[in-house]
């Protein structure tokens, strides 16, 4: 093994490090497909023994790959709780997968660019993520990689259904290609429901941050496909590209317009964001999302300099729970314990900014 | 009180719920409840695997049943328990060859048991597809190096099977040509040239 779970979680990551995005608003593209292998029962119906050879099998193909050589698979029952909690936190396993039976796992590249989740409800869930707005990259990435697993895996296919998977839902191309956007602005001027009904009619979906019923806090949104089969990937991605673009369009719209009939409302609310991360001592996990979408906001109006958003989107991971304890290094934190860990994190990190400056607003 | 009329087109496990626009049963002669005597005030047709299915049910029967509430209301339940209607003699029994998978399972979890099941299952799946995808076929990539190693392995099979069976009929000829061939499609699918 090349290195060790720990060493991979401190590593610089894709998401947020390399932070050359030249799209304010969009912080993450991911795409994943869903495989099967053929003459196996899908994880959840097959039995232990089925699923250790499915996940062996699994990471012997995925590591041969070239993107892979240096990547680590662990299997979750390898896992510590809280360093699952982490890698969920990170987008790098989902929720069902940190609870899974055994012959469950996931392979990891150096960066965290790509994971392949092996027995999760599909024999293999593979994503791609990329920092920014690059769903096209993102897309040539995981095809290849895709491809190139197909060489040494029987994949299930029907040439009617397309890649066969557990659930009907993502049967066809088994793609979900999703964005990761701040919308701060369409949710301070109450537009966000407007935006998820005319989403929810191109048939894109609507999440929070962390997924599936997880609300919205931080004004972070993950925007992707509903449907899977019909419609080639490349449409898909397409498809998908302009309503983002729509979408962007509109949030800076709104940060225009709230600019124009309020000027003061956004200087106020991200000096008062600054202040209370520079100075807070107990700080929640929602919180600190709220406050940090602010300074976010912050650094898009030019109120801080451009590269303050690489660290601030670092935060937006590292104030989550699970970051907190593991970074605290203790097994067990009472939740006002954690509270003041975060805020003394935060204090530090915002010790370096500079104090905004307003001049763009012109007002003052 | 108002009636409700619901009119659905199910296939088993999805249900859409629309307002009838049928106009409601003469008031002359009220209808009874299915299952208790009351006057029926929710009228619902449902038609499963192209039969046409009513109900009638008095407002608290349909509160029981969880009627008002579409999302989590399936007529088809309703209907295998108070045997109000011969079931549908579709797939209830069926049972996927290959990992004994059943509906049942499926109605639990939305979830198949193995790659087969599609086949096992398929005019179940039909109806659902058309309501859960943009199109009802597959439109994309081709994981192609998989399906010509597969039509590889399905030859080479079928030229073992001839090789056998030309070797018992003592058909030396056509044993020698068949072992050429196998040769010839070891080397295309990239395994070594003998056993």
């Amino acid at each position: 093994m090349a290195f060790n779970i720990e060493k991979l979680l401190a590593a610089p990551a894709e998401w947020p490090d390399n932070g050359n995005a030249k799209c304010p608003v969009v912080l993450m593209t991911r795409i994943r497909l869903a495989r099967n292998l053929t003459s196996h029962r899908f994880p959840g119906r097959a039995e232990d023994g089925e699923r250790r050879a499915i996940f062996k099998q699994c990471c012997e193909a995925v590591s041969n790959t070239g993107p892979m050589k240096r990547g680590l698979c662990v299997s979750v029952d390898a896992l510590e709780p809280l360093q699952r909690q982490v890698l969920v936190e990170r987008h790098l396993i989902s929720r069902e997968l940190s609870g899974a039976k055994s012959g469950a796992g996931v392979i990891l590249n150096k960066d965290q660019s790509i994971s392949v989740m092996v027995n999760e409800e599909d024999h293999l869930r593979i994503q791609v993520l990329r920092s920014g707005f690059q769903l096209k990259r993102t897309w040539n990435a995981i095809n290849s990689l895709d491809s190139a697993l197909e060489s040494s895996l029987d994949y299930a296919y029907s040439p009617r259904l397309g890649y066969v998977t557990a659930c009907p839902t993502n049967l066809g191309t088994g793609m979900r290609a999703s964005a990761m956007m701040h919308l701060p602005a369409l949710v301070i001027a109450s537009q966000m429901g407007k935006v998820v009904r005319a989403v929810n009619q191109l048939g894109m979906v609507v999440r929070g941050l962390l997924g599936e019923g997880s609300d919205a806090s931080g004004s972070m949104f993950q925007i992707s496909n509903q449907t899977t089969l019909g419609e080639s990937e490349t449409d898909i991605v397409k498809r998908l590209q302009n309503v983002l673009q729509s979408i962007v369009e509109h949030e800076l719209n709104a940060r225009d317009k709230l600019q124009e009939t309020d000027p003061r409302k956004l200087p106020d609310k991200i000096g008062r964001a600054f202040g209370i991360l520079t100075h807070g001592h107990v700080i929640s996990s929602s919180e600190a999302m709220n406050l940090l979408s602010l300074v976010r906001l912050g650094v898009d109006l030019g109120y801080f300099p451009d590269t303050h958003r690489v660290a601030v989107d670092r935060l937006f991971i590292e104030a989550q729970p699970g970051h907190v304890l593991h970074n605290s290094g203790l097994i067990k934190l009472e939740s006002e314990e954690r509270d003041r860990l975060r805020a003394e994190r935060l204090r530090s990190e915002f010790a370096n900014f500079t104090a905004p400056g307003y001049a763009k607003t012109g007002n003052n | 009180m108002n009636a409700v009329h619901r009119v659905s087109v199910t296939h088993v496990t999805l249900s859409c719920f629309f307002k009838s626009i049928n106009p409601p049963p003469s008031m002359a002669s009220p209808l009874k409840c299915d299952l208790c005597d009351n006057q029926a005030t929710v009228h619902l047709t449902q038609i499963v695997n192209h039969k046409v299915h009513k109900v009638d049910l008095c407002e608290f029967c349909a509160q029981a049943k969880g009627v008002t509430d579409p999302s989590s209301f399936s007529l088809a339940d309703l209907l295998l328990k108070a045997s109000l209607n011969p079931e549908p003699e579709a797939p209830t029994g069926l049972r996927c060859e290959q990992c004994g998978f059943t509906l049942d399972q499926f109605e639990k979890t939305g979830r198949f048991g193995c790659p087969q099941c599609y086949d096992t299952f398929t005019e179940l799946l039909e109806p659902m597809l058309d309501n859960m995808h943009k199109g009802t076929a597959h439109v994309g990539k081709v994981p192609e190096r998989a399906l010509k190693r597969k039509q590889l392995y399905d030859r080479l099979s079928e030229l073992e099977t001839e090789l056998q069976s030309a070797i018992k009929a003592e058909r030396y000829e056509d044993a020698a040509k068949f072992r050429d061939d196998i040769v010839q499609v070891r080397e295309a699918a990239g395994m070594s040239a003998t056993t």
